[in-house]
């Protein structure tokens, strides 16, 4: 439906470039971690209803089984990933300042399968139906961050149409690297998953956009993509943040989702490129979501590593695997440096949308004073979501949140290139979501 | 391994520009203009210059203390920027008072009385240039240069029309030259448009300021002293129009501004539209010979407005 042309710029309105200063170095290697001897696995790690716990303390379950059961059509089926015994199912720290829901489980070390390994040789003759039920069974949920469901996303209504769907390559993040390795060495893993969920919601049109600074994936994928008629390469251009889903649709499509609507009112649907290997286990072979890779980068490391771990997996110990720390780190933030959140430990579990650790050290973390906004206007140029938010962030300073409503506060997608840029080094996102509580804080009365 | 860490709101990285690598770029960039005053005018320059810097720097404390903020604010060079700019739009040979009465007028009416840096509505160095003009109009408008006292080219020009002024001259392009590289009379960091343009690019290079406002001001400005400017229309001689006066540090380092200007890059055109019809509009038919100054202090109280009005189309609206 559209044309890929090579010489045409894929991109968007705004962005930035981070200064990478050499202060951190891409993975070269990768690590697949041993079974976890403990795993603490969040019922919630997705957006919508907390799982329903299936499991008491002291069940046996093996690995793979259902522990915990979707709420609702918004929810997702939560699975145990190694063998053993429920030590605990109670509140638990889960992430940043927050506790939740976890089943606790203790490795017997057998790691014993609870799913039948039904080896589909010719997926496609199984019907739509049966494609998304292992979807959903499976409890898989977008791994690029968001943690949305993705039946829900292949349900889209009788009044929608999906008219394409675009696996994403580009990765969330500056510093994050597991996507691109994920695409070298499973690229059939990555376009049949995209085939698979093509034909279940009978869609005849699919891209995978890949960033121009990965030439190694683009030339996989592409040789892969060479005989496929309906899935087209598109190489992107290379700029933060290209992989956020509305610049994504949009750098492809020239279609843009207005606030508040979703991919599917555009006829888009995103799916991140480790998700659509989930998938493409899911169907093939009826494994649930147990495990993802991840980047750990930071020079406090003794060097930056894709692994591949179990879901659960408490990020100390994953630490501890890779040798500890060279120099202890300031900051641990989990997710990219741009929207990652800052764990004030690291007695936390890795869960299904954990995409990267980084770990800063005292230098390399920026400390500054907030200084009033001198209106230089770099928010505003680089503004993918055409807002500004100089003048946002002042009126929620003085508590103006009518103006700043007007302002389009809402329209924020929170990628952080204002914060980014400010010379003033304004805590603007931050203002801006403070600035949407209050609002719907206001509304809520 | 029961280390607490840090926490903060993302994002984690930022950029290494700040206020103070700004303001202090801003204020280098206007060095080799300010050597260029040195030859012309003589080492009196410096006079003025240190003066309104020191008074700037010194009043921006004073008024610190009594607010109870930070005092190193003062370190971020925007006092120093605003006294620099201030001796910049004056006459050479001034009584020591003059400057200093000046940079006391930007910085604590202009400046810090509006809240201090950020929050100023004018310019602050043009408020103080605009309080010295009416308060001392004689000591403001007698230009030496080289020991004679005479009027500027533009004044020349308001006063006895462009037959005249070429006669100061050697032929009509040795004019044009002159006044392109400086050596005419006029305030001490106005007359060398070749001098200033060289800071111009260092800023564009740094990404501190855009071409948008230099461009819509200086081009506004050609085009209506091409139109409008001589006998008759079309008859004017645009490069005189701007390269006299204090168009191109106008152009460069007032309206570009960034507290006093717009935000957006189309507010930006239209502001240094404004800028330029209004000095247009002056020159032609107001008391003064030039109207840089008072067009870019009109234009800052319209910068809210523009602001409000133009803003970017948002991503996903019609």
């Amino acid at each position: 439906m559209f044309d890929i042309d090579v010489k045409r710029k894929y991109t968007f309105n705004g962005g930035i470039h981070p200064h990478l200063d050499g202060k951190l170095v891409l993975p070269k290697k990768f690590i697949q971690l041993p079974l976890p001897d403990k795993v603490r696995i969040p019922l919630l790690q997705h957006i919508g209803g907390t799982a329903k716990p299936l499991v008491k303390v002291g069940d046996t379950v093996k690995t793979g089984q259902p522990i915990g059961e979707a709420s609702g059509f918004v929810s997702a089926f939560i699975h145990s990933t190694i063998s053993g015994k429920v030590t605990a199912l109670k509140k638990l720290p889960v992430s940043v300042m927050k506790y939740g829901l976890c089943a606790e489980i203790t490795s017997d070390g057998q790691d014993d399968k609870f799913w039948v390994h039904e080896k589909v040789d010719d997926w496609t003759k199984l019907d739509k139906e049966t494609i998304k039920n292992r979807i959903f069974s499976a409890g898989i949920v977008g791994m690029g961050g968001a943690g949305f469901p993705t039946h829900v996303k292949l349900t889209p209504g009788d009044t929608k149409k999906i008219e394409f769907i675009i696996i994403n390559g580009v990765e969330c993040e500056p510093y994050l690297d597991a996507d691109r390795d994920i695409m070298c060495t499973n690229p059939d893993k990555v376009i049949q998953g995209l085939q698979m969920v093509m034909s279940a919601i009978g869609c005849e049109c699919g891209f995978i956009g890949i960033e121009k600074d990965k030439p190694d994936a683009i030339s996989i994928i592409g040789d892969k993509l060479k005989d496929v008629r309906n899935i087209k390469l598109v190489p992107l251009e290379v700029k933060y943040p290209q992989g956020a889903e509305k610049q994504l649709i949009y750098s492809i499509s020239k279609r843009e989702i207005p606030q508040g609507a979703l991919p599917m009112d555009v006829g888009a649907l995103v799916i991140n490129a480790a998700t659509s290997t989930a998938i493409f286990e899911a169907v093939t072979e009826n494994k649930p979501l147990i495990e993802r890779s991840m980047t750990i980068a930071g020079n406090c490391l003794n060097e930056s590593v894709n692994i591949r771990t179990r879901i659960g997996t408490i990020i100390s110990s994953v630490i501890n695997h890779l040798g500890g720390f060279k120099v202890q780190p300031a900051k641990a933030i989990m997710g990219g440096p741009m929207m990652g959140e800052t764990l004030f430990s690291l007695d936390l579990p890795v869960t299904k949308t954990t995409s990267g650790l980084i770990f800063l050290a005292e230098e390399e973390t920026n400390r500054y004073q907030m200084k009033p906004c001198i209106r230089c206007g770099r928010c505003v140029d680089i503004c993918p979501a055409g807002i500004s938010p100089a003048q946002i962030g002042q009126a929620v300073e003085f508590n103006n949140l009518q103006l700043a409503e007007s302002l389009g506060i809402f329209n924020c997608i929170k990628c952080g290139c204002c914060s980014y840029v400010c010379p003033a080094k304004r805590e603007l996102v931050q203002l801006i979501k403070l600035g949407e509580q209050q609002i719907k804080k206001n509304r809520g009365k | 391994m029961n280390t607490v860490f840090q926490t903060s709101p993302s994002p984690h990285i930022r950029t290494n520009d700040t206020i103070t690598s700004i303001m202090w770029c801003v204020v280098i960039s206007l060095i080799p203009a300010l050597f260029f005053s040195i030859y012309n005018f003589g080492f009196i320059v410096l006079k003025p210059v240190s003066i309104a810097i020191v008074t700037a720097v010194i009043v921006e404390l004073v008024i610190l203390a009594i607010r109870k903020k930070e005092l190193s604010t003062v370190l971020d060079g925007s006092a120093v920027l605003t006294g620099l700019l201030l001796a910049f739009n004056i006459p050479p040979d001034v009584p020591w008072w003059l400057p200093m009465i000046g940079s006391f007028v930007a910085i604590a009416v202009a400046k810090q009385a509006f809240g201090g840096i950020g929050y100023n509505i004018f310019n602050p160095a043009l408020i103080g240039r605009a309080f010295l003009l009416a308060a001392w109009p004689v000591e403001m408008t007698t230009w030496q240069l080289n020991g004679v006292t005479g009027a500027t080219p533009l004044g020349i020009f308001k006063e006895k029309g462009m037959d005249t002024l070429i006669s100061k001259f050697a032929n009509h392009s040795d004019m044009i030259w002159k006044l392109f590289y400086g050596e005419v009379g006029g305030c001490i960091g106005e007359t060398s448009a070749l001098l200033l343009l060289l800071g111009a690019g260092f800023l564009l290079y740094k990404k501190i300021i855009t071409w948008h406002i230099p461009f819509s001001y200086i081009g506004t400005l050609f085009v209506f002293g091409w139109f409008f400017s001589g006998k008759g229309i079309l008859n004017g001689d645009p490069w005189f129009y701007i390269l006299s006066g204090g168009v191109f540090l106008g152009a460069f380092f007032m309206v570009t501004d960034m507290v006093t200007s717009p935000l957006t890059k189309k507010g930006k055109l239209i502001f240094g539209f404004g800028c330029g019809l209004l000095t247009f509009l002056i020159r032609k038919f107001g008391a003064y010979p030039e109207g840089v100054s008072y067009s870019i202090l009109i234009m800052n109280a319209f910068t809210p407005i523009i602001d409000r009005y133009i803003v970017q189309k948002k991503f996903g609206s019609k």
